[in-house]
């Protein structure tokens, strides 16, 4: 086994470790800087892929803008100590079955899934930034990409239409 | 230079979704919902990515970029809500926006 | 001329639209002169129609006239078109004419009741829709008349609708009648579906062909067509409407439960003959049928003391002879019969009419006398229709078709010496009534003052039906009497004659005698009983061994008590049982059932999106595992 595929297996363990923490925090913040850790994690089982591309626009504008966001509007809600006495009560030991249950079956149905194909080995070769640019400026990805530009500008009016306080109620 | 299984690959995606699943089912919480739709977005952005790189091409990460596109249009939107729904319900609870039952 | 003959029935029902239209506006007068102005002018019309035909070569008297097409469904087409042959014409002089004098007599007694206009309005509808029905050239057509006179009867028998007691009457023959119509509706059906057509001429000419006599289909379809004769014209078992039917003004009693509606069934049979003779079984029970409903109505007749019902059970009891002669196969005996009948009881209901309302609406017999001092016109008219009605020899129409009948009873191979002997006592028993009805009434002591003597627009209705209750006998005379068989002679192209058994054909003479002589032994019985020694009477129908009799005759044999018990109880219980209605819980339950499971699919509808989201994941797993191992 080379580098780079254990380099792959340790971040993916990293990630889902991280990951589970995230989810069963009582802290939003702290679940916040979890999950961040988890998105760094990914981001260089990205780059062990042989995706060195989207590894950093990984770091970028998932853990760096994406997170940031949710970072201000915690700050922006002010909700104070009284949250995490809050969710004490709310994530009772109880609730975890149901959700654990359905989740172990639809995971074992996709694992069966995936171990039936099998496949040669994935990230033999890199695939560099170069290459996805000039596969983007494809005529096969044009369309998706001014969509995509729309989808952004559509979710920036949204966000400041929808997030305007106090002076007109929707 | 051998690189890794795509089975494997997938099997971490999904694992990682399945988290995220776990997530958004558990917590009652709407930033944590948040913020586990924003896991299964990931996760389901690798398993792209090691599609793409098993074949040696370009078009995983292209995805993964749309998938990053549409997720920080979604957050944009979705924290904006979350913004609204502290403002009208005092709470952050997901179960106390309930009133579309019966 | 005889292009005009659709104007016969169509002037009544204009008169009907007219005065269901301007009824208020036009007032009493008004009133009066559109409703005996239609059935005049019809009248004339009728009149000169029948000169028109019998100008025609005899072998050739037959005129159609198809208006339009009715229905046209497959090959069945029925028309609205007329048919007017002897038997047509006779009915149709013999209704137009009646009911022409009825109406005028009307304009007098109804002068002070409320809705005249609307009496006068179904007056004429009712004479419209018989015009139809014996016009007809199609028996769909004959049923739409057939209904329309039903509904007439019904609406003129509960006219006075204030009283419960008139609405009860209406009802009770509007429902008894329609068991029988029911019957003729699905006898009507077979007869389309088996023949094709509906259309009288045709529709015999192919029963001839197709049918052999005595196979089961002419048998149904006659006994069918029996079962709504039987209704519409008061036989056993569906008699027990008309005696209640008396509630309804006197006219119309006359009219209708006299001279006309109640004698659509003898028409129906004869115009239908040809069928019946293919179903000798179903001849046979007509002939029982009317038999039988002579004698028990006749009886009945005899313990009556209200006046009206005493004609109305003598009503039953003269058409039990119309079906009898039909039954043995003399069916011009019986329209002559008919013909006879309209006028002599028309006659006697009009008089009672008279009697009744002078006497402020005294119905009990036993509570007139001595009425002939005091109403002398009435009186002698009465006198005649009752003569007519007891076929008193030779002077009266009644006796020349009664014996008609007697005779063709007699010999006919389908009759013989039984029915005759039914027939003979009813005879019997008619005068019997009959006299005791007018010594009770118009002999003995006042006991009643009339308020005032009637006018002309009363007596000249009576005066002119009391002529006709004489002559009218006089177109038909026996071999014995002079031998001038005008009527039968007339009606042969359609009615053919009746059959005679070779033996008895020439016992007219002495059957004649035996007749004559039962009738005025009657006739002496009555006097002596009700008239010499009133009490006797009295004393014999108290006494205990017959007090029972008189009871059991009184209630008309029992059949509304037997009614009661089987069809109006078990009825009515079961609509008291099933007030919730078994078949409505069936769509209740359908309605139960969506709510029930709206409710339960209430509860997936949390609102909470955590929920939803498990939603989504069982559906994902749900399909994946459907994906992978099926």
């Amino acid at each position: 086994m080379s580098a780079m595929t254990t380099t792959f297996y340790v971040a993916s363990l990293v990630a889902l470790v991280a990951t589970a923490l995230a989810i069963a925090q009582k802290n939003v913040v702290h679940g916040l800087l979890y999950l961040i850790v988890s998105l760094l994690a990914v981001a260089l089982a990205l780059f062990a892929l042989g995706a060195p591309f989207v590894a950093a626009l990984e770091v970028i504008v998932y853990a760096g803008a994406i997170m940031v966001l949710f970072v201000f509007v915690i700050m922006l809600l002010n909700r104070g100590p009284q949250t995490v006495a809050e969710e004490r009560s709310w994530l009772t030991p109880r609730m975890w079955v149901g959700p654990i249950v359905l989740t172990i079956v639809l995971a074992a149905e996709l694992v069966y899934t995936v171990t039936r194909t099998g496949g040669p080995a994935a990230g033999a070769a890199i695939v560099d930034a170069r290459q996805v640019g000039t596969a983007l400026f494809d005529v096969r990805y044009a369309i998706g990409v001014e969509l995509a530009s729309m989808l952004l500008l559509a979710g920036l009016v949204g966000a400041y239409h929808l997030g305007r306080r106090g002076t007109r109620r929707m | 230079m051998d690189g890794v299984p795509m089975s494997n690959g997938l099997i971490v995606a999904g694992l990682l979704f399945s988290l995220g699943l776990i997530g958004v089912l558990v917590r009652r919480n709407v930033i944590f919902i948040l913020l586990s739709i924003e896991v299964m977005l990931n996760a389901a952005g690798l398993a792209f990515v090691v599609a793409g790189s098993r074949w040696g091409q370009a078009d995983g990460q292209i995805v993964f970029l749309f998938i990053l596109a549409m997720a920080a249009a979604e957050v944009a939107v979705g924290l904006a809500l979350v913004l609204r729904l502290n403002d009208g319900l005092g709470t952050l609870d997901a179960d106390a926006a309930s009133a579309l039952r019966g | 001329m005889l292009d005009l003959l659709w104007l016969v029935p169509a002037l009544p029902f204009a008169g009907f639209l007219v005065l269901v239209a301007l009824g208020r506006p036009l007032g009493r007068t008004g009133a009066a002169t559109v409703g005996v102005g239609s059935i005049a002018a019809s009248t004339v019309v009728a009149f000169l129609c029948a000169a028109a035909l019998v100008a025609l070569p005899a072998g050739d008297r037959v005129f159609s006239q198809t208006l339009w097409t009715w229905v046209r469904v497959g090959g069945f087409a029925p028309g609205i078109g007329f048919h007017l042959d002897a038997l047509s014409l006779v009915m149709m002089l013999v209704v137009t004419f009646v009911s022409l004098l009825i109406h005028v007599y009307s304009t007098a007694f109804m002068r002070c009741s409320e809705g005249f206009a609307r009496f006068f309005a179904y007056m004429n509808l009712f004479v419209g829709s018989m015009l139809v029905l014996v016009l007809a050239g199609d028996l769909l057509l004959l049923y739409l008349g057939w209904e329309g006179v039903g509904l007439c009867s019904y609406l003129l028998i509960g006219f006075w609708y204030r009283d419960p007691v008139n609405a009860d009457a209406g009802r009770k023959a509007f429902i008894v009648t329609r068991v029988g119509d029911t019957a003729m509706a699905i006898g009507l059906f077979l007869l389309a579906t088996e023949l094709g057509t509906l259309e009288v001429q045709a529709l015999m000419e192919r029963a001839a062909v197709h049918w052999l006599p005595g196979s089961t289909l002419p048998t149904l379809a006659a006994a069918l067509l029996l079962g709504g004769a039987v209704g519409k014209s008061a036989q056993l078992p569906l008699q027990t409407w008309l005696p209640d039917a008396m509630a309804g003004p006197t006219p119309v009693s006359a009219l209708i439960h006299a001279a006309t509606m109640v004698t659509a069934g003898v028409y129906l049979i004869a115009r239908t003959h040809v069928l019946f003779a293919l179903a000798p079984a179903v001849l046979a029970a007509v002939a029982i049928v009317g038999a039988a409903t002579l004698l028990l109505a006749g009886a009945s007749a005899l313990v009556q003391h209200d006046l009206k019902r005493v004609l109305a059970y003598s009503t039953i009891s003269q058409i039990g002879y119309m079906f009898l002669a039909l039954g043995v196969g003399a069916w011009s005996a019986a329209i002559f019969h008919f013909m006879t009948h309209a006028f002599f009881k028309a006659l006697l209901f009009l008089g009672a009419g008279v009697v009744i309302q002078t006497l402020h609406e005294e119905h009990d017999i036993f509570r007139m006398g001595g009425l002939r001092r005091e109403l002398p016109v009435t009186f002698w008219t009465f006198l005649i229709g009752s003569a007519s009605l007891a076929a008193v020899p030779l002077v009266t129409a009644g006796f020349y078709s009664k014996d008609l009948i007697l005779f063709d009873v007699w010999a006919s191979p389908l009759g013989g010496p039984w029915l005759w002997l039914a027939g003979l006592v009813g005879a019997g028993l008619t005068s019997l009534y009959t006299f005791r009805m007018v010594f009770v009434t118009f002999f003995g002591d006042v006991q009643a003052r009339p308020a005032e003597r009637p006018g002309p627009l009363f007596t000249v209705p009576l005066l002119v039906l009391a002529v006709l209750a004489v002559g009218g006998g006089f177109v038909e005379l026996s071999p014995t009497l002079g031998h001038q068989p005008h009527f039968t002679e007339f009606v042969r192209p359609v009615l053919p004659a009746a059959a005679h058994v070779p033996g008895r054909a020439t016992d007219v003479a002495w059957l004649q005698i035996v007749a004559g002589i039962v009738s005025l032994a009657s006739i002496g019985v009555a006097w002596a009983f009700f008239l010499r020694n009133p009490r006797a009477a009295g004393a014999l129908a108290r006494s205990p061994a017959l007090a029972r009799v008189h009871h059991f005759w009184e209630v008309g044999w029992g059949f509304d008590w037997l009614y009661d018990r089987v069809f109006v109880r078990p009825l009515v219980w079961f609509a008291t049982v099933n007030v919730g209605d078994v078949i409505d819980r069936v769509y209740d339950g359908l309605a139960w059932s969506s709510r029930s499971a709206w409710r339960l699919l209430t509860v997936t509808q949390t609102g909470r999106v955590r929920w939803y989201a498990g939603g989504v994941t069982v559906g994902a797993i749900v399909i994946t595992t459907l994906v992978l191992f099926l």
